[in-house]
């Protein structure tokens, strides 16, 4: 589900000094629907930057992405956005709020953009912002005001209400407590056994133990540093 | 997938001086393409040509009209053009004073544009105009009264409501939340997605602001001097940007 082929990545400075930073060179990785694969490596080594080149948030500077077929690497940004409306579903560590949207709006959204009708969008956010303990006099304010933890839970809600068959998590337990840590390790499960394809961030080892079936270590992507 | 706008080669200039050159983009339906760069980029130039508001000196704007397909506006007569902004096509000026008329009620502002294009049942003219001044959060009790006794984010909130009661498929803005409070920005920006999403409207965005494009818009083009230097993805774009004055508009922004 989704592929990727000697993929190497590098930021170029301009506004200070033409600095180029090389990041990753020849990445690759194969992740089967059903299979969830952790990255590893120490912090800077380039999980969030592969993340976020599967997203088609970073550019390549050369390499391929192939998910569900289509090559994000190459992509028109109209297919990208095809895609992530049905196929691609990503939660990131924050929540990018949005004044005077109330939280079952954020969650309802991407079930809306796949073209679900309004009324079934609503239930489906609630059902699941209740499954992840979201006090209810809270589902009709705006997320700006939450804590952590409650934004966390409105952005894996979020990432979790459409089926998407490839998902790209970056610490979805972080700032969570036990119970509500154990709710999405549960949903990550089903995501799993739906056939979702997983590729994720997960500091936390317990939740990495339970949920993931490898580990990259993504230090092995490193670029030959030029002595 | 026919594009619902494509345009190639667009150039404009004033003498010596470049408006816009050799500008290329396509507009997809139901996308919403954000165009930034600081004032004297050339964003305004290019929306007012690809409008038909200023006539370019060079290239082709090409929609996919309902009736005939994709044509090139630039070469359709007068009326047709005249015919194609008050129905498919609308344009939200950043002062509302300048898409309004202030001397009309706000049902009337509302209810002309249907006018114009045959619409003559008082009744349902005046239960649409009711219908838009309501999903633009306009209480009803203000319909008969004139947009000169309104607030600058009711007025745009008006002029929104004027362009959109034809079931325009293309609409054009130009900083539609310019000269706006902050509260009132956050309040017509969600008002905007939702119309956006609910209606499947194509807009073309013209803004300085980052943090409008990155609700609002899907595509983001970066121009300076006149020309596109850098397009794509918005949130790539922003989180990414490769050109080098994109780096430096986005390392500009404050962070709040």
């Amino acid at each position: 589900m989704i592929e990727i082929d000697d993929l190497s990545k590098s930021f170029t400075l301009h506004n200070q000094g033409g600095a180029t930073i090389p990041v990753l060179d020849g990445a690759h990785l194969a992740v089967a629907p059903g299979e969830c694969v952790a990255l590893t490596g120490a912090s800077g080594s380039g999980k969030s930057t592969l993340m976020r080149m599967i997203y088609g948030n970073y550019l390549a500077r050369s390499g391929r992405i192939l998910i569900g077929g289509l090559d994000v690497a190459r992509a028109a940004p109209h297919e990208i956005m095809e895609l992530r409306r049905t196929t691609l579903g990503y939660v990131s560590q924050f929540l990018r709020v949005i004044p005077r949207v109330p939280a079952v709006e954020v969650v309802a959204e991407p079930r809306l953009a796949a073209g679900v009708d309004r009324a079934t969008a609503l239930a489906e956010a609630r059902a699941l912002l209740a499954r992840l303990n979201l006090p209810e006099r809270l589902w009709s304010l705006s997320p700006t005001t939450f804590s952590g933890g409650e934004q966390q839970r409105v952005n894996v809600a979020r990432g979790f209400v459409h089926p998407y068959p490839a998902l790209v998590l970056d610490e979805p337990t972080a700032s969570l407590d036990g119970v509500n840590r154990d709710v999405v390790l549960t949903l990550i499960e089903e995501a799993k056994t739906r056939g979702a394809a997983i590729v994720g961030i997960f500091h936390d080892i317990g939740a990495r133990e339970r949920v993931c079936d490898r580990e990259i270590d993504v230090t092995g992507f490193a670029p030959a540093r030029v002595a | 997938m026919t594009p619902l706008l494509s345009v190639h080669g667009l150039t404009k200039t004033y003498g010596a001086q470049i408006g816009c050159a050799d500008v290329a983009l396509e507009l997809h339906p139901g996308e919403v393409l954000g165009v930034v760069g600081e004032s004297g980029s050339g964003k305004s130039t290019l929306l007012s040509c690809m409008a038909g508001h200023l006539t370019p000196d060079a290239g082709e704007v090409v929609f996919d009209t309902r009736a005939e397909g994709p044509r090139d506006v630039l070469k359709m007569s007068e009326p047709e053009r005249r015919m194609l902004g008050r129905t498919d096509w609308a344009f939200v000026h950043q002062n509302p004073r300048d898409g309004l008329r202030m001397g009309v009620s706000a049902g009337g502002n509302v209810g002309e544009r249907l006018m114009a294009v045959g619409a003559r049942h008082y009744g349902e003219i005046r239960e649409a105009a009711t219908d838009w001044l309501a999903r633009v959060e306009i209480a009803e009790t203000r319909v008969d009264d004139r947009p000169s006794t309104f607030s600058g984010g009711m007025q745009q909130r008006l002029q929104i409501a004027r362009n959109l009661v034809t079931a325009p498929r293309l609409v054009f803005m130009d900083e539609p939340t310019g000269g706006l409070d902050v509260s009132v920005q956050a309040r017509l920006l969600d008002l905007l997605r939702g119309l956006v999403r609910d209606l499947g409207l194509s807009a073309i965005v013209v803004t300085h602001d980052l943090a409008v494009t990155r609700l609002l818009a899907h595509r983001l083009m970066v121009m300076k001097g006149g020309r596109v230097v850098e397009a794509g993805l918005t949130d790539q774009v922003l989180d990414d940007p490769q050109h080098p004055y994109t780096q430096l508009l986005v390392s500009s922004v404050l962070q709040v």
